[in-house]
């Protein structure tokens, strides 16, 4: 068992419903420091719910989560992001009519200070956070490896682009823990080899990495630990490995009985 | 390049000076005072742009805040209390007090969004100028529908914007001397939104209209920066309210009705939403363009016809509506739009715009 204090993302026994649709129950998951956490599971079994819960979208019904340290039930979204929690979103959620440096310089909005007065008089201050914003804007599309005109619209860049720019408006916001929603969504494999080259330069710079995915090779390669959730419930965790072999995840993935223990489980690669 | 633009900047404002006085040899009286009033829409459309174009939130009630702002003016400035305070502090005081009723309609709308925040928002407008109306009683407050009048003319000191002066044999009038100070104000409300746009705020608030969940996703406070765009839009509103109190001499309530909230909103529509120049352009054509059919409708016709057959009032009224719908087939971002509108209506048809949609707008 993991010491308290190298854990960053603590969820007890968490529980969402939506009238009677169960969307958790008792979910308790603990995810440590400068790990890359894979959540997997079949369509509906919670997986975005969780993501949602986690960044404030949603509020819990019920149990609780910490965060650095921090008990959390209910907050909102930008105080999360304040504490260090930035998201991707399954669907991609750019802002689709600004410009791909214009959506970071948005993810810098948290870590900024310039106000009506600044803004108004252009102070010596206020000129200097903007042009430290739009610096740390063009470092960062070139971190994620967009190398097309800054001033494309989100909306004309191209899919893998999209996703990429996605995880730099997000790194933007300088997290302790990105949680990314199926990344790899769309993505031909190609880019999904660069995307895992990129998660694990974000994960040595030292942010915590939560993915849900259902890219298998990219799961079984990149995590460190992996969760499975089916129909709301924590089924398995562990490395990737055990995970792939345990009998409940095969069963959640397969829909019946445990028996073909060589043949493999999930989903494969390339198919999501 | 910097000179360039330097003499550029000059040629305008020399433009801008003279107006009134070209206008005037040009058109007549009459016209200048036209021009006041633009001015005043113009920034009336500019305080909207700021809610609407800028944030994305759709507000129905916006002449609610030019009503206050000039309703604040009228009973402070005027016979109905006794109260004549000066200009410099009633006007401060109406944008003050706008803002202030920014934030209190806004606050109840901020889970709402598109049509339903629209309808609350004609709500509140509606609710606001009903209240105008029938607070003669029992206490009287605002004179009911007859409304406020011998308000205070616009003056600092003993210098009043509604007198005439001579001034090196050239005659300046009230209604010249209004030009300049509607287009002093017109002039530091552009500045305030284009300082405001080009800045973290205005990110913000582009943002918030782009996609609301991503952006508190990013840490955006949306309820403070939402309240802030309605708190910004009802100040211009109030100056704008102030000013056209003290230029009319009267307020009534019949001068904010929905009508005019719809015009504010066409002005910043059809000008071309979240750009300042087109929205000052819409502001001067919806101005002038009715007010150039009414003059011009019934000497057309009789030249052409012989006769007036159809009534100008109501031409100009149907020429302004197919207007609209000319500019909005033909220009659907709006006559001037900002660069990024105009990206957004252009390059995309067909298959690409709905491949995008489906991206975009596929909930979560």
């Amino acid at each position: 068992m993991t010491q308290a204090s190298d854990r960053l993302l603590d969820l007890n026994s968490v529980g969402k419903h939506f009238g009677g649709v169960i969307a958790l129950a008792d979910v308790s998951l603990h995810i440590r420091q400068s790990e890359i956490y894979g959540l997997i599971g079949p369509n509906g079994a919670g997986k975005t719910t969780l993501f949602n819960v986690v960044t404030g979208l949603y509020q819990l019904d019920s149990g609780s989560f910490q965060f650095a340290g921090q008990s959390y039930t209910r907050c909102k979204p930008h105080l999360l992001a304040q504490a260090g929690i930035a998201r991707t979103f399954q669907n991609i959620r750019l802002f689709a009519n600004m410009s791909a440096l214009e959506n970071i310089m948005v993810g810098r909005h948290l870590r900024t200070r310039t106000g009506i007065w600044g803004a108004l008089t252009r102070n010596a201050a206020a000129r200097a956070e903007e042009r430290a914003t739009v610096q740390r804007a063009r470092e960062l599309l070139e971190y994620v490896g967009i190398t097309c005109a800054h001033q494309t619209l989100a909306k004309h860049l191209s899919y893998g682009e999209q996703r990429r720019l996605e995880i730099a408006r997000a790194l933007a916001t300088e997290p302790k823990l990105l949680a990314l929603d199926e990344p790899a969504a769309g993505m031909n494999a190609t880019e999904t080899v660069a995307l895992k080259a990129l998660l694990q330069k974000i994960r040595a710079s030292g942010v915590t990495v939560l993915l849900i995915e259902h890219d298998v090779k990219l799961i079984m390669g990149l995590c460190d630990r992996v969760a499975v959730l089916d129909y709301g419930k924590k089924i398995a965790e562990g490395v990737p490995e055990e995970v792939r072999r345990d009998p409940a995840v095969i069963a959640a993935y397969l829909g019946g009985e445990t028996t073909t223990s060589n043949l493999s489980p999930l989903p494969q690669a390339g198919e999501g | 390049m910097k000179l360039h633009r330097s003499s550029g900047h000059l040629t305008l404002a020399i433009a801008l000076l003279a107006l009134p006085f070209i206008i005037d040899a040009l058109f007549g009286h009459g016209w200048v005072r036209i021009a006041d009033f633009a001015l005043l829409y113009i920034m009336l459309a500019l305080g909207l742009n700021i809610v609407v174009g800028y944030a994305g939130l759709l507000d129905l009630g916006y002449i609610a805040f030019f009503a206050v702002g000039a309703y604040t003016y009228a009973l402070l400035g005027s016979p109905q209390f006794g109260l004549h305070w000066p200009m410099y502090v009633v006007l401060p005081l109406g944008a003050l007090v706008a803002c202030g009723f920014g934030v209190l309609l806004g606050a109840p709308t901020l889970k709402l969004r598109g049509d339903y925040l629209a309808i609350v928002t004609l709500g509140f407008g509606e609710i606001i100028r009903i209240f105008l109306n029938n607070l003669n009683a029992p206490v009287n407050i605002t004179n009911g529908p007859q409304g406020i009048s011998a308000i205070d003319p616009l003056q600092i000191g003993g210098f009043s914007f509604s007198s005439s002066y001579e001034w090196m044999g050239l005659r300046v009038d009230d209604v010249h001397l209004h030009y300049y100070l509607f287009l002093g104000f017109t002039l530091l409300v552009i500045f305030v939104s284009r300082r405001l746009e080009d800045s973290r705020i205005g990110r913000a608030w582009v943002a918030i209209r782009e996609d609301e969940v991503a952006a508190s996703a990013m840490g955006i406070n949306t309820r403070n920066i939402k309240l802030l765009a309605f708190a910004m839009g009802a100040t211009f509103g109030g100056i704008s309210g102030g000013l056209f109190a003290g230029f009319q001499g009267f307020v009534s309530p019949e001068s904010f009705s929905l009508m005019e909230s719809i015009m504010v909103l066409c002005m910043v529509v059809l000008g071309g939403m979240g750009n300042v120049g087109g929205v000052v352009l819409g502001g001067v054509l919806l101005v002038a363009l009715p007010e150039l059919f009414r003059n011009a409708a019934g000497p057309v016709q009789q030249m052409l016809l012989g006769k007036v057959v159809v009534d100008p009032e109501s031409l100009r009224m149907l020429m302004f509506g197919l207007a609209l719908i000319l500019v909005m087939l033909w220009r659907p971002a709006g006559i001037w739009p900002s660069t990024q509108r105009r990206r957004e209506f252009a390059a995309d048809d067909g298959v690409l715009r709905q491949e995008q949609e489906t991206v975009y707008d596929a909930s979560k």
